[in-house]
């Protein structure tokens, strides 16, 4: 069994997972929330094990210069992937709120799915610049923070799917089949706010962690070069979100679209500026 | 005039204080961020002329597109938002300080009315056993207790992470500070790069832009650089120099940098960034007079003589990589003090006693073929960057005190009722009510439970 296995495996589950979820929210049985649930926890850990095979692979291909599994764009997107479904079982751990699963797994099965079918997926050996402890920081800082980000487009989706029903629904009677089973509007609105509180502080980091890096590498912390920039413009969306809802009253709506917003601007960021644009980052190429 | 006058200021001040401001300001310097991502930044005129065209290119120079990031208007719009950010932190810090200074020690009515989280029982005991049993029950779960009475009850008041009152102003300070380690490196730093030719020395750099040459005030010499490539591939691995600090003569410093390991020196750091071939290759040569037995050793360039002693002299005229399989070799002649060339010979790398047998006046030993290179160094002093450091620390701490601590109070009043006292509990947390909710029922029990038991005990 080797990682790339391993890792098909872990693609597999969260297509279950997703399927699950759906089949949740068609059935509304609760022993299929729960088997959607097990079964992303099952493809979480074999991810986990996907990882810690790959690590120790590159000490077997690459010798002493093995590394950590976070050192190009194949790597990142499956921590990405990763990433994710840490958050959303730490998420619904704390709310058991069954169905938000299925607007959250398919990014990580998306992000799976791509990196398996055309990313390369070679361990080869890291080019000078890139042979930093700061790298390995930097990577699971921003990508945690990421995550966050996608947790809170996903129920963002939710809530504006939601609201848009809520508002056109007339009369006392119960809500429609599938939105009666959705969180409470209140409840999505909070759990917006909260993954961007998560995801905000480690973005901060993950910047940081780059500056420091960038600062060991090439003598700058900061040359405004397309990614560092647009992981800033990225950073005051969020800070503009918080202050927004802070303090002027902009939850619900209109925060659910500011956090879509700002998660379009998280990928654009994060493979727009590689695949689009050009700069130091040379991850994609 | 001098009404209108202060309301103009007061206008000023509120719009400079005011959140919206702020949230306007963020926007657009993400908004206006996207420029410099997409026109390429600091390029010279003909790309652009080349990419846009040259009416466009006269509209991105007056609009200061090619270097936006120092633009005025940009710079403009960060001065606005630190204006911003202090004012904004003038105006409301007295309210968060007040909770340290004044605590709300006696609560108002109001507090066990409005607040979400409250309870009320009575139980048998003066005010003063129950406070007392109340007060020993508080600083065990949750925080030190201050007594104080007024009008013929007694109260009692517990807070707990007042600190995270003050995470915003904390990220906003480190904002602000981040900003002055930015500044200070701007001033009193520089950026710039040299070349130095493995052997020789520099003590001095150019700016990045070209454009002024700075002292260093010390010596560095590189000795050697190196690309070592891994095993089995022609992927480089590391990029090293061997670098030598010199003052006065003296060494003070030597260490081999590498990629991501710079070299520091009083404030000035040197990264390894480029590398090149510098001047034509040369042979290392050991020459032995066979009269003196005198050894030298001499860099010799193809074609070049080379002077040797007792006025004779030699050049070499051809190299190869492998003769017939005797590896490397160069073929020299040996020009006698009058100038006569004499023949040419053949000496091998691999096998130096063959030129001994030749018999010469002067014995010769090929010890290798080289190419000198430069390593390409970039040369950065930066006053500020242990500031821009703190700032980071600092705005981590600050923003995760914000979201994820909450400044906690309870409040307890004890009234005399007869036989028994009647108390009235109030909690308030600044944020994430829900969680508090669940600690305050879960204390609210525990003092009721202890209160009682404790009364029952007494009356037993
Ligand atoms: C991008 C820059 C900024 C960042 C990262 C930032 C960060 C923060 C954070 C983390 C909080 C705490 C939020 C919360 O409790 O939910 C906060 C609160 C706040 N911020 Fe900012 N901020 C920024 C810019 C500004 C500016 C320019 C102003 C100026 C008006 C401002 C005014 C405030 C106010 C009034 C609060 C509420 C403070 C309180 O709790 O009393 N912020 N900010």
């Amino acid at each position: 069994m080797n990682s790339g296995q391993l890792f098909n495996l872990t693609t597999i589950a969260y297509f279950a997972a997703m399927v699950l979820f759906f089949a949740y929210i068609a059935t509304k049985n609760n022993k299929v929330a729960l088997m959607a649930t097990l079964t992303s926890l099952v493809g979480f850990l074999i991810q986990t094990t996907a990882l810690g095979l790959r690590w120790y692979e590159s000490y077997q291909i690459l010798g002493q210069d093995g590394r950590a599994p976070m050192t190009n764009l194949y790597e990142s997107v499956v921590f990405f992937a990763w990433s994710i479904l840490l958050i959303y079982l730490l998420m619904d751990w704390k709310y058991k709120q069954r169905t938000i699963g299925a607007f959250v797994l398919p990014i990580a099965l998306f992000s799976m799915l791509w990196a398996q079918m055309s990313l390369h997926a070679g361990i080869d050996p890291l080019v000078p610049a890139l042979q930093s402890n700061w790298l390995t920081y930097h990577v699971i800082t921003c990508f945690l923070g990421y995550a966050g980000f996608a947790f809170a487009f996903g129920v963002s989706i939710m809530y504006l799917i939601k609201i848009g029903k809520e508002e056109k629904h007339q009369g006392d009677k119960p809500m429609g089949e599938v939105l009666g089973l959705f969180p409470p509007t209140k409840v999505l609105d909070d759990m917006n706010y909260k993954a961007i509180m998560i995801g905000f502080p480690l973005l901060t980091l993950g910047i940081i962690t780059g500056a420091a890096w960038a600062y060991y590498a090439w003598g700058t912390y900061w040359s405004w070069d397309p990614k560092e920039t647009w992981s800033l413009i990225v950073w005051f969306l969020y800070a503009a979100f918080l202050h927004a809802r802070f303090t002027r009253g902009w939850v619900g709506r209109r925060a659910a679209w500011l956090s879509v917003i700002g998660f379009a601007a998280t990928l654009f960021c994060y493979l727009g500026v590689n695949l689009v644009l050009s700069g130091l980052h040379s991850y994609g190429s | 005039m001098a009404e209108t006058k202060k309301t103009l200021t007061d206008s000023l001040w509120d719009f400079l204080c005011s959140l919206k401001l702020a949230i306007i300001l963020v926007l657009l310097l993400a908004l206006t961020s996207i420029i410099g991502t997409i026109i390429l930044q600091n390029g010279s005129a003909a790309d652009y002329i080349r990419e846009y065209g040259q009416a466009n290119y006269e509209l991105f120079k007056k609009l200061q597109f090619i270097d936006m990031y120092h633009s005025t208007w940009f710079i403009g719009i960060l001065a606005l938002f630190s204006v911003n950010l202090i004012c904004c932190s003038i105006k409301n810090f007295p309210r968060a300080w007040k909770f340290v200074r004044e605590p709300t020690l006696v609560a108002s009515p109001g507090i066990f009315k409005g607040s979400a989280n409250r309870a009320e029982f009575s139980c048998n005991g003066s005010k003063q056993q129950v406070a007392e049993q109340i007060s020993t029950l508080l600083t065990k779960e949750f925080a030190k207790t201050t007594l104080s009475e007024k009008d013929g009850k007694l109260y009692l008041f517990a807070q707990k992470g007042i600190y995270s009152r003050f995470g915003a102003y904390i990220t906003h300070l480190s904002i602000l500070i981040i900003m002055a380690g930015a500044i200070i490196g701007n001033v009193w730093g520089y950026k710039a790069y040299v070349n130095i030719v493995e052997g020789s020395s520099v003590d001095q750099v150019l700016t990045r832009n070209g454009t002024e040459t700075i002292d260093l005030g010390f010596t560095v010499r590189c000795d050697d650089f190196d690309v070592s490539y891994y095993p089995n591939s022609n992927r480089p691995k590391d990029y090293t120099s061997d670098l030598v600090i010199l003052e006065n003569g003296q060494e003070i410093i030597h260490k081999r940098i590498e990629v991501n390991d710079p070299l520091t020196y009083k404030g000035i750091k040197f990264y390894q960034s480029s590398y090149g071939s510098a001047g034509s290759a040369f042979f290392k040569v050991k020459v032995t007079d066979n009269k003196t037995g005198e050894t030298i050793e001499v860099k010799a360039h193809q074609g070049k003589h080379v002077q040797l002693p007792g006025g004779y002299s030699f050049a070499v005229t051809n190299f190869t990589e492998n003769d017939r399989n005797f590896g490397p070799a160069m073929q020299l002649y040996v020009n006698t003090p009058d100038g006569k060339n004499g023949a040419p010979f053949v000496v091998w790398q691999n096998h130096p006693q063959l030129d001994v047998k030749r018999g010469g006046i002067f014995n010769f030993v090929l010890l290798g073929f080289e190419q000198p290179q430069y390593t390409g160094l970039q040369v950065t002093k930066d006053p500020g960057v242990n500031v821009v450091w703190a700032g980071c620390f600092l705005i981590v701490f600050g923003s995760l005190t914000a979201f994820f601590f909450s400044h906690k109070r309870i409040w307890v009043s004890l009234e005399e009722n007869g036989e028994k006292t009647k108390v009235l509990i109030a909690g308030n947390a600044h944020r994430n009510q829900p969680g508090f909710s669940l600690a305050f029922d879960d204390l609210q029990q525990k003092i009721e439970a202890s209160a009682k038991n404790e009364s029952q005990k007494k009356e037993g």
